[in-house]
């Protein structure tokens, strides 16, 4: 058996977290792996926390159960870290990744002792910067291929530039920010 | 060469629907099903279909249009999941002794109550004996094959009866999977056209579509209706064995997995038999003889062959997404068991579970209670409990 | 395809000699099933007193009043059941309803 990374998404209902598992999903396959996707569908509502999950492996994925030993966490809204045991089955050897304005340290006391790698990054800031608008999706996106090493840095980027480019043919004005976006992510994830 | 796509389930049967290009799709939204008639419709408004979507009121409507179109000389397809399923009921029963192949997506979803929006088989196990095909997918890749493979099957000269090909709600239907899909031109050669022998529309010769028909044939129709479902077997092998030489995918009536020396067995229905295969690929890497039966065709029941393939092992474990409520076992189990009894095969030991009923999530670790529950009834010989409920709290 | 030919499904045709699904594959088969004995009361035309009006024709529910060059010919005993509805409608009092017998 190929090695399989797994990935869990807590968000909130209408923040993009299913949207963003979604896209990993789509850059990963786009590098030639078998993906996952799944968002767990619950009473859905603007806010409620929610949760999606990936599967990213070299080798066809069978599984179909939802994945309670992720070998990475990313937190879209750094509320819930209060709220929702956002660390629950995390392999230490993980990472969980936050988007927040704060640094790692300040993250971690809020993590129940969690031993991995806490890193940080700051959607929201690159995202304003960069699109002129909060979309977080497209730093966290970057946030955690850095962080989980999951395919080729390189080569993600080049082929989130071309399908940036399909996406975008009609609004090519957000086209640069996002590819700004991405690179800045990449480079600005604390905590690695 | 296949297109390599990453699609969900709903939109991997929206895309073979697109594919087939059917002349009449009618159907009402209900969740998990919603997506299909909805990117369908998109195709519609697009132009790349040329299909009368007829947004009906219910699904009750739903399939009555597609009777009435079918009657009428066309192809009809719908989709729904579980009270919609319900509420089609007398409809399925209809569809199926007029002999309209009428083609169905059901994406599988527990039936209420209590209301539940999440997966499980209590829908379409209840549409069992209505007289439909039914054939059930693991993946997105299986969901769309088995829609490819649907109207050659339904349609066939000697079978004449309506096919639903069932996948998990959410599971599979929500989830974005690899898949490999056929090209628009090799779909359409493969499904070909649609040319029944008698049809409303046919000005030439007039007919009459469900009739009145009491003591003097009635008994005469049912059995023409069974001998089809007999005959369906065959014509689901040979499309099958033509779908394997354009694609390289293989189908039969079920799948077996790591079966060949095993001792215990699990079979089951849908997306659960790939995280049964994961856990039969790990208690293989410890030496342990486990294997998996995947049914596919569950209408017609494959009893010859079942039997047949599940006398070999110690142990068998038939998991129902689905109980019947008759205080004895789930309806795969009973086929199963009434199978083996049939053909005279004591050999193995069965034992039922009923599990992840309203989409409550099946682990790994419940498969390997199974296995481990099995592998010491294959050690022992001793069977204690036969009608289990799996991980459910006690 | 051509117009299939009308015929009887015999009483002991087997499930292999019949339509699937009892679909009709050809029209106007009513008339293969006779029905006049069904019949208690029975119409009789008169011929002397019809004055060729036609009236009976398009109220009769069995298509039982024959007609032959835009004229009534008689009734399809085969078919009429006695439902007498004829003979209220003729002005003429051309059409008696009597008992069958």
């Amino acid at each position: 058996m190929g090695k399989v990374v797994e990935i869990r998404w807590h968000g909130r209902g209408g923040q993009g977290a299913k949207t963003a598992s979604l896209l990993l999903a789509d850059a990963a396959f786009n590098t030639g792996k078998y993906i996952q996707g799944f968002p767990e569908y619950g009473p859905e509502r603007m806010g409620a926390p929610i949760t999606a999950y990936n599967r990213i492996s070299d080798e066809r994925l069978t599984i179909h159960s939802n994945i309670y030993e992720p070998d990475y966490v990313v937190v879209v809204d750094d509320t819930l870290l209060t709220s929702v045991d956002v660390t629950a089955g995390l392999k230490e050897s993980g990472a969980i990744i936050v988007n927040t304005s704060k640094s790692p340290e300040e993250i971690r006391p809020l993590l129940k002792g969690y031993k991995g790698k806490v890193c940080t990054i700051d959607a929201k800031t690159i995202s304003i910067e960069t699109l002129g608008k909060y979309f977080p999706n497209t730093p966290m996106l970057g946030a955690v291929v850095k962080v989980s090493g999951v395919m080729d840095e390189k080569k993600f980027l080049e082929d989130m530039v071309g399908s940036f480019k399909h996406k975008f043919a009609s609004k090519p004005e957000v086209i640069e920010g996002n590819i700004k976006a991405l690179e800045r992510s990449l480079q600005e994830v604390k905590g690695l | 060469m296949a297109i390599r796509e990453r699609l969900s389930g709903n939109e991997a049967t929206a895309i073979a629907m697109k594919q087939i290009n059917p002349d009449v799709v009618a159907a009402f939204p209900i969740t998990p099903s919603t997506e299909v008639p909805q990117y369908f419709a998109s195709f519609v408004a697009d132009g790349s279909v040329d299909t009368e979507f007829v947004a009906v009121e219910s699904e009750h409507s739903a399939m009555s249009a597609c009777i009435g179109a079918q009657a009428a000389g066309g192809r009809a397809m719908t989709a729904t999941s579980a009270n919609g399923l319900a509420l089609m009921w007398e409809l399925l029963y209809i569809a199926a002794s007029s002999r309209l192949p009428i083609v169905m997506a059901t994406i599988n979803r527990a039936l209420s109550g209590p209301i539940n929006i999440h997966n499980d088989h209590s829908d379409a196990m209840g549409a069992r004996d209505s007289g439909w095909i039914q054939l059930y997918s693991e993946t997105n890749q299986e969901a769309y094959d088995n829609m490819l493979m649907a109207h050659r099957i339904a349609e066939h000269p000697d079978v004449m009866l309506p096919l639903m090909v069932c996948q998990d709600g959410f599971i599979t239907s929500h989830a974005i999977e690899n898949i490999d899909l056929l090209e628009d031109d090799k779909v359409k050669a493969f499904v070909g056209e649609y040319n029944p022998e008698h049809y409303l529309l046919n000005k030439e010769n007039p007919i009459a579509v469900g009739p009145l028909d009491l003591q003097p044939y009635y008994f005469e129709h049912k059995k023409q209706q069974a001998e089809a479902m007999k005959n369906a077997k065959k014509v689901i092998l040979d499309v099958s064995e033509e779908f394997y030489k354009l694609t390289g995918r293989k189908y039969g009536l079920f799948e077996e997995y790591k079966t060949d020396d095993a001792d215990a067995v699990i079979v089951l229905i849908n997306s659960t038999a790939g995280t049964a295969k994961y856990v039969a690929d790990q208690y293989r890497a410890q030496g342990k003889k486990v294997g998996v039966i995947k049914i596919r065709v569950y209408r017609p029941f494959p009893v010859d062959e079942i039997a047949q393939a599940l006398s070999k092992f110690k142990a068998v474990a038939v998991l129902d997404k689905a109980d019947s409520f008759n205080a004895a076992g789930g309806p795969l189990f009973t086929d199963i068991t009434s199978a083996l009894y049939a053909k005279g095969i004591f050999g193995p030991k069965v034992i039922n579970y009923i599990y992840g009923l309203g989409g409550r999530d099946v682990r790994t670790n419940d498969i390997e209670v199974v296995y481990n529950k099995l592998l010491e009834i294959a050690e022992t010989g001793k069977l204690d409990s036969v009608y289990n409920y799996l991980g459910v709290r006690e | 395809m051509s117009k299939k030919e009308l015929k009887t499904v015999s009483a002991d045709a087997n499930w292999k000699e019949i339509t699937p699904g009892g679909l009709i594959d050809s029209s106007g088969n009513a008339h293969l099933f006779k029905t006049g004995d069904w019949r208690s009361m029975k119409p009789i035309w008169n011929a002397e007193k019809c004055k060729q009006c036609l009236l009976c024709h398009p109220v009769c529910p069995d298509s039982s009043i024959l007609v032959k060059d835009g004229k009534m010919a008689g009734i399809d005993y085969d078919h009429c059941k006695g439902c007498g509805v004829c003979a209220k409608a003729c002005p003429f009092k051309a059409i008696d309803f009597v008992e069958e017998g």
